[in-house]
């Protein structure tokens, strides 16, 4: 199975989903340069952290608009799993592929820290191998990672069962003081409609070995390998 | 054509730099100054024969880029318009 990983200029979490990908989970990966047009044949997507073209104008406004990108798009429209992590999330949002949008943190500090997430769905490609309610640590590094959305989005996203992360404290519960960024109803990822693109602050890629403080990332990593391999993919 | 774009959020939309600002202007003793909004102003020097040529241009722009319609709202000005909304 194969994880294509683009790359921005500015990506700077590129090779740790790489080596997530091809050195811990021990599958096929490939960088993708966001001015190529074709990915590859990959099976899973992967838009990872960074700082995309510098953040500059609205993190992920510029990106959305790289040559790569309508690839993307038809990809996660013929149902292929696309995972936006961080940087990747805010793309996905900007170019459409997911709802929303993310605002400065509620106290404006670039947050680099553990957080603990709860898994809300486990019908998508990302947490099929999770258990609903189940707690993951894993850490966060963004200034803009406040989610918002309108009323009547928020209303559709939690009818759709489509919010797939909260933050939340050790024990599950969603708190004030748990949630770092002030994001809405502590809404960490959320996935599309059709539930196969999932985009998420936090960063499992860099919770995939013990020596990084936290091996939680794989549910997210290791779901989408069983739910290809269940699919005949692998 | 010289035009002008002003790109703020929405009212319904917390902003954390415009309440870091009044706060600052709190301590500084302008009590007075009771809110801000901070935004982005942006200055396009377009290809245009009339000011509503220019502003649909600038207006498709705004939409597609410079703003983010879910959080953010946009105001234009053309140079030689009335310069309303």
């Amino acid at each position: 199975m194969k994880f294509a990983v683009i790359e921005f200029p500015g990506s700077n979490c590129d090779h740790d989903a790489y080596h997530a990908t091809k050195h811990v989970l021990g599958q096929e990966a490939e960088f993708i340069w966001h001015k190529d047009t074709d990915l590859a044949g990959a099976d899973v997507v992967i838009l990872p952290g960074g700082f995309s073209y510098g953040d500059y104008l609205r993190t992920g406004a510029i990106a959305r608009f790289s040559p790569v990108m309508t690839r993307v798009r038809e990809f996660a429209d013929a149902g292929g799993p696309v995972i936006g992590i961080c940087n990747g999330f805010q793309v996905l949002l900007e170019a459409g592929l997911l709802e929303g949008a993310l605002l400065r943190n509620r106290r404006l500090k670039f947050l680099c820290q553990h957080v603990h997430v709860r898994v809300e769905q486990t019908d998508t490609p990302f947490t099929c191998g999770g258990a609903e309610g189940q707690v993951l640590k894993l850490p966060i590094a963004h200034g803009e990672g406040n989610y918002h959305a309108g009323p009547e989005t928020i209303a559709a996203l939690e009818a759709n069962r489509q919010v797939i992360f909260r933050y939340c404290s050790p024990d599950g519960v969603t708190t004030e003081a748990a949630n770092p960024n002030g994001s809405h109803a502590s809404i960490a990822g959320v996935c599309n409609a059709g539930r196969n693109v999932v985009g998420l602050m936090p960063h499992p890629e860099r919770a995939c070995e013990s020596a990084l403080g936290s091996v939680d990332g794989l549910v997210v990593l290791e779901s989408v390998v069983s739910a290809l391999a269940a699919k005949g993919a692998a | 054509m010289k035009t002008r774009v002003f790109v703020t959020l929405k009212p319904s939309v917390f902003d954390p730099q415009g309440k870091t600002i009044v706060d600052a202007l709190g301590s500084m003793g302008y009590a007075g100054v009771r809110d801000v909004r901070q935004g982005k102003y942006f200055e396009l020097d377009v290809d245009a024969g009339t000011a509503d040529e220019a502003r649909s241009l600038v207006s498709e722009v705004a939409d597609k880029l410079l703003a983010n319609p879910v959080i953010e709202s946009y105001r234009v000005e053309v140079d030689g318009e009335g310069n309303d909304v």
